[in-house]
């Protein structure tokens, strides 16, 4: 069985999912038929194969490579909100693999060779646009970076360079780059592949496409306790009852601390808010990404015209999920040293979602300690782009028990044994 | 949160703050494993709910103190000197020892590059 079986949704005795197509879309119009929901609600079964805790879009895609891949379909997905209700509907959708080490650099590669087929796979338009991803330098230790993840990246196989200022007007004629700006640009890590995808699409798919192979999406049903005997999972505590179980995942990014504690593993996880913004619409003018890291800024233009910026984590701890006026200055002020032009639009809302940080920004991905709980967690600001790799090899680690070499190295032992895949240089503001 | 008590200098803008994080206690560097290192570098309670913890008055008056706030809704309701700390409260960081604590802010936590 391989992935895009999403269509062929009668094998498990299910009603066959609707098709998407220019045909279905022209006969709906004609009889005013509305659309058959993409998944469905259930009542509770007393027991699952799997429960996979969080419906973002780890949560989802694990699910769904579970029984595309695996042929598990015993399973359910619970959120104590809506699906996408966590970072999953809140980021800013950047999709990148120039990352700073080689374990790195394969892991997210293969979320976007995912990624590329997604809307092929799930027969669902995810909008993957590979516009373009600039990083900026505005010093010298920030092009030595971007010059060593360069050549990280190309050893990989990954298409990524360093580009001169003159390079960077090129792509984004209205960025300042001249020398008297306030931090002037130096050069510029430019990777053609990046991009941005839409990413509600890509939860909507990932649930229609599980929910076509029979796997159970709960909304509304929050996780409360972890039954563990001796030393394994024997069952999920939720406000909607009791389920049984031998697997599972947490799936939960910024509560995954809350969790961990159920079952007693210790994660070094911080929960950090993050905010973003969105301007009103303008014409077309900024096809790239544009990341600066040393003006804590990033900006990318919607398929709608707006503007779509971001920053790097709010000064403390919080599982609140306010937007700050001290944010929103801060980053016009940023925004505007980068783009003068921009000085006229203006703001339409700000946002927040919780980023579970860990030391080495680099996820926590495996078993634990305690059979049948697994972690799929640390994501911090950057694990949107993950989705598909990390449900495929969270998929593959349960189906078969053994862990697949490109998640090995993200393994939570690695805290106590003193490995760390740094990737704080490559992805403490570029998300 | 938008204003933060501050013992000596009372309630100020949050942007005159960084955050310190949870006072921890250091262990014994003479006997501690490379594990029990790590651990106390890395591991963070990270609760959802009343928590107390340090905070450095960083353009006021420059001295540390201690909070107790709700992770969730970002209320404090009392803030205090180190001498003042409330019974059971671990004894802030750098205050003893300076060194310690930089101006690194959140981020310091990383091994990076
Ligand atoms: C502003 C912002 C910008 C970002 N930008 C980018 C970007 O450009 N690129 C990128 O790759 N990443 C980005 N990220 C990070 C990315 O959003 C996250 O890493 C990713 O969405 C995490 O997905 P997830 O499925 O693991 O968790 P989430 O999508 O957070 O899902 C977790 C779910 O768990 C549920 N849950 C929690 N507790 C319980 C419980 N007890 N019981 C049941 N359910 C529970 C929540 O309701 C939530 O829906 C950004 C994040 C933010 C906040
Ligand atoms: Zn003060």
């Amino acid at each position: 069985m391989g992935v895009g079986g999403a269509h062929d949704g009668s094998r498990n005795g299910h009603r066959p999912t609707a098709r998407y197509s220019a045909f279905a879309l022209f006969t709906r119009g004609l009889r005013k038929s509305p659309w058959p929901r993409a998944w469905r609600a259930h009542d509770l079964r007393p027991s699952y194969d799997v429960v996979i805790v969080g419906g973002g879009v780890h949560g989802l895609a694990t699910a769904y490579y579970l029984a595309a891949n695996h042929g598990i379909t015993d399973v359910a997905v619970l959120d104590k909100g809506y699906i996408g209700s966590g970072g999953s509907g809140r980021n800013t959708a950047i999709v990148r693999s120039n990352y700073l080490t080689p374990e790195g650099v394969r892991f997210y590669d293969r979320s976007v060779k995912l990624y590329e087929r997604l809307s092929a796979d799930l027969n669902f338009n995810v909008m993957f646009s590979q516009r373009g991803h600039l990083t900026l330098a505005h010093n010298d230790s920030s092009l030595r970076t971007m010059r060593w993840r360069a050549e990280v990246n190309k050893l990989e196989g990954v298409d990524s360079e360093v580009i001169s200022p003159e390079d960077i007007k090129r792509l984004v004629p209205y960025m300042d780059t001249s020398a008297s700006a306030r931090y002037p640009i130096l050069g510029a890590l430019h990777h053609p592949p990046g991009g941005t995808i839409r990413h509600d699409a890509v939860v909507w798919g990932y649930a229609r496409g599980a929910d076509a192979h029979g796997v159970h999406i709960h909304q509304g049903t929050e996780v409360t306790g972890i039954q563990v005997a001796r030393d394994r999972v024997t069952a999920v505590r939720t406000t909607r009852g009791d389920i049984a179980t031998p697997v599972v995942v947490n799936c939960t990014a910024g509560w995954s601390t809350l969790i961990s504690d159920m079952v007693g593993v210790r994660t070094p996880v911080a929960t950090f808010p993050l905010q973003a913004a969105v301007t009103e619409p303008v014409k077309p003018f900024l096809d790239t990404v544009v990341v600066s890291g040393s003006l804590h800024v990033y900006v990318s233009q919607t398929d709608r015209g707006e503007l779509v910026f971001g920053a790097s984590v709010d000064p403390f701890t919080s599982y609140s999920m306010r937007g700050s006026l001290e944010f929103i200055e801060e980053l016009a002020g940023h925004v505007l040293a980068l783009m003068p032009s921009l000085s006229k639009v203006r703001l339409l809302r700000q946002w927040a979602g919780l980023c579970d940080m860990t030391p080495d920004y680099s996820p926590i991905m495996g078993p634990t300690p305690v059979e049948g709980f697994y972690l799929d967690v640390g994501w911090g600001t950057y694990g949107f782009k993950a989705g598909p790799v990390s449900g495929e090899s969270m998929a593959e680690l349960i189906a078969t028990t053994k862990t697949p070499e490109i998640i090995a190295t993200f393994d939570l032992a690695r805290f106590a044994d003193g490995r760390l895949v740094g990737e704080k240089g490559a992805a403490s503001v570029g998300h | 949160m938008i204003l933060l008590p501050c013992p000596w200098c009372g309630p100020r803008n949050v942007s005159e703050f960084r955050y310190v994080g949870e006072p921890r206690r250091r262990p014994d560097v003479a006997t501690t494993t490379p594990q029990q290192w790590r651990a106390y570098l890395y591991n963070h309670t990270n609760a959802a709910g009343w928590v107390r913890e340090q905070w450095f008055h960083r353009t006021g008056c420059r001295q540390y103190f201690g909070a107790e706030r709700h992770t969730i809704t970002d209320e404090v309701r009392r803030t205090w000197r180190p001498e003042q700390a409330p019974a059971g409260a671990e004894p802030l960081l750098g205050v003893t020892d300076r060194a310690a604590t930089t101006e690194a802010g959140p981020d310091a936590g990383g091994d990076v590059l």
